[in-house]
């Protein structure tokens, strides 16, 4: 779960980390008033899932009332990299002496997490990775000794950041690793982590990527769920409980388990076909998940066939089969049915299908097969 | 053979009393899994189809003399019953649970890791893992694997590896043993395990795996193969068409910054000498081709 930069923000001001005061507006009058309220000047920011903000002119500075209403009205409703802008942060601004970059995230080969530091902040930080390696500071923390003070002090040191701050920068990287461990994110980033004229040091932008096993620790977080960026299929999708993402093709895929919906997605575009979505119908399919997954599949106008490609494991041959055959009393089917079947009960299943095989429902024998099928259906329809 | 698994394994099920722990149970002891005890520290004293239940692991291993544990437990008690099953003497520690957050999984890392380094995990998030004709732990169907070798099978998705069973015993190919390590970020094991037990295991001679997008184990069991392995080992990635920034059902299945892309990996393994089919299928007839050269 991606959060939001002001969402961010106000999760790592959770963990006590300085970030500046700001809101959020969602029109020109409501960022006026805020930037009123805040005093000048004040920075207008695009709340997207999207970086590159700042050169798609979706972050600026605002002087006086004038400049805010100006601002927020080119910035409401912009699209960056496909994200259409709902809202804006409006900030206090700072004055900046130097810009860092602060991270954690997790290192999955190592089982550890993996702290990045470096003096060359407000930039892109995979190119300072590939330029200047020597200026990023790592330090790996074991996830059951954690991260004590003197290791942090050392890692400021080694990334040459302002001595004088260093007691600050301290307390703020312990803040920053307590919101990672404890808030159960993926990755927390700070980029830029500023150092102000005045010697302050303050989170200018907040990157949060939160762990969506953890929402039972934290149920707070499905808040943050409707603010996610999706589709009006990976909505309806996402409403109904499926594992569902949208993708460009014609061709309709339902399976059961993620890496064989993978899979099919990637053997519909081998038989020269594309894929209009990923689904996952799940290890324990029943027959109301199997017509859910149809019925978004059938509202998708993208679609010209559905292939539907299960391998009984736990959900036998005959559930799947019994999901379809209700689901098709259910449905106005739009798109034909080319149906794989195979593992437990798969005879049992197809037998039920039998009598029902029609041009609107075929069966295939083998995953390829069924690919092939489908994408000739969707090519010639 | 087989690795870490066979018929003389004792198995406890941390979780017996619930639905699926108690299905899946029943299933695998009727695949002929030695099936000693459950635990449900409420329930101590009661039985489930003449299997025992009792308070803890430790207690079971005590009575039973069970070695190896397999845990349905709800996601949020996990981590509790890992470290309790580590503690309670089993050597082997399957968790088929899913929705287990990273966080856990990386923590159950470095305290077994430290404390109990005899005991291995598998998963969570995964199917389990099948020696057929001997046992099965878990949640695969054990009637479409094939007894008998001479291919070793790991993979980190479950579907997926019915599908390779599935091929490999239309073409006539037994299996040794078939561990799914699961999708999740911080598996308990890892491809390199697996690989490394399969090359020590004398009736394994070849081995398919199957990986998927993001992370770096495919690049790491790569790195082994090329440099430890005297094998053959034939590989299908899945995910080869999936978005950048999509998390593809798994909790592990995500390219991210451009990295753990199904085409580098690919590449990768190739690069290491290992065989990669485009398709399921494709994977299926290369393991074909090596069996019948071995």
């Amino acid at each position: 779960m991606d959060l939001l930069e002001h969402q961010g923000k106000e999760f790592f001001g959770r963990y006590g980390l300085p970030v500046s005061p700001g809101f959020v507006a969602r029109g020109v009058p409501g960022a006026r008033e805020i930037a009123d309220r805040l005093g000048y000047p004040v920075v207008v920011k695009a709340q997207v899932h999207i970086g590159g903000r700042g050169k798609a002119g979706g972050i600026r500075l605002a002087q006086d009332a004038e400049e805010v209403a100006a601002a927020a009205e080119s910035i409401l409703g912009m699209d960056i990299g496909g994200h259409t802008v709902g809202c804006v942060l409006v900030e206090a601004a700072a004055r900046i002496a130097a810009e860092y970059y602060a991270s954690f995230t997790l290192d999955r080969s190592g089982g550890r997490y993996l702290g990045m530091l470096s003096a060359r902040g407000g930039v892109d930080i995979e190119a300072v990775a590939e330029s200047d390696p020597g200026s990023i500071a790592r330090i790996w923390v074991d996830p059951v000794e954690g991260l004590g003070e003197s290791e942090v002090r050392g890692w400021v040191r080694a990334a040459r950041l302002d001595e004088t701050a260093a007691d600050e920068l301290v307390e703020v990287l312990l803040q920053l690793y307590q919101a990672f461990v404890d808030g159960d994110a993926d990755l927390v980033e700070i980029n830029p982590l500023i150092l102000t004229t005045d010697g302050r040091v303050r989170v200018l932008d907040a990157k949060v990527t939160l762990d969506d096993n953890s929402l039972f620790r934290h149920p707070e977080y499905s808040a943050y769920d409707a603010t996610q960026p999706r589709d009006e299929r990976e909505a309806s999708a996402h409403a109904l409980g499926l594992q569902y993402v949208g993708l460009d093709g014609t061709v309709g895929v339902i399976a059961n388990g993620a890496g064989l919906a993978m899979s099919t997605v990637d053997v519909v575009a081998q038989a020269g076909g594309a894929a209009a979505n990923f689904l996952d119908i799940g290890g324990g399919a029943d027959v109301d998940t199997m017509a859910a997954a149809l019925r978004v599949i059938n509202n998708d106008p993208s679609v010209k066939a559905i292939f539907i490609n299960i391998f009984g494991g736990i959900v036998q041959g005959e559930v799947v089969a019994q999901g379809i055959l209700d689901a098709l009393d259910r449905v106005e089917l739009r798109a034909p049915i080319v149906l794989r079947l195979d593992g437990t009960n798969a005879d049992q299943g197809r037998a039920m299908v039998a009598p029902q095989l029609s041009e609107m429902l075929m069966m295939a024998d083998s995953m390829s097969g069924g690919a092939a099928r489908a994408v000739e259906i969707a090519g010639s329809g | 053979m087989s690795i870490w698994l066979d018929e003389r394994s004792r198995v406890v099920y941390q979780g017996l009393t619930g639905r699926a722990g108690r299905f899946h149970a029943l299933r695998n002891r009727a695949y002929g899994t030695r099936v000693v005890a459950g635990t449900n520290p409420s329930k101590a004293g009661t039985s489930v189809e003449g299997i025992p239940v009792f308070a803890t692991v430790g207690d079971a291993v005590e009575a039973t003399r069970a070695d190896v544990s397999c845990v349905f437990v709800p996601a949020p008690y996990v981590r509790g019953a890992v470290v309790e099953a580590a503690e309670g003497g089993v050597t082997l520690v399957v968790v088929i649970t899913e929705g287990v957050p990273a966080k856990d999984e990386a923590w159950l890392g470095g305290k077994l890791g430290r404390d109990h380094p005899e005991v291995r995990v598998i998963g969570p998030n995964c199917p389990g893992l099948i020696s057929p004709g001997k046992a099965n732990v878990g949640i695969t169907a054990g009637d479409i694997a094939l007894p008998g070798g001479p291919v070793g099978l790991v993979s980190r998705s479950g579907t997926l590896t019915y599908q390779a069973l599935y091929e490999l015993k239309q073409a006539g190919i037994g299996v040794t043993t078939c561990v799914g390590i699961g999708g999740d970020p911080v598996p308990g094991t890892s491809f390199t395990d697996c690989l490394a037990a399969f090359e020590e295991d004398p009736e394994t001679s070849a081995v398919m795996m199957i990986g998927e997008i993001g992370g770096s184990a495919e690049e790491e069991a790569a790195a082994f193969i090329a440099e430890h392995m005297t094998k053959p080992v034939v590989a299908y990635i899945a995910g080869i068409t999936a978005p950048p920034g999509k998390k593809m059902g798994h909790a592990g299945a995500i390219v991210s910054g451009g990295k753990g892309t199904a085409a580098a990996k690919i590449e990768t393994l190739g690069a290491a000498g290992v065989r990669v089919g485009e398709s399921p299928a494709e994977a299926g007839s290369l393991m074909v081709e090596v069996v019948a050269d071995l």
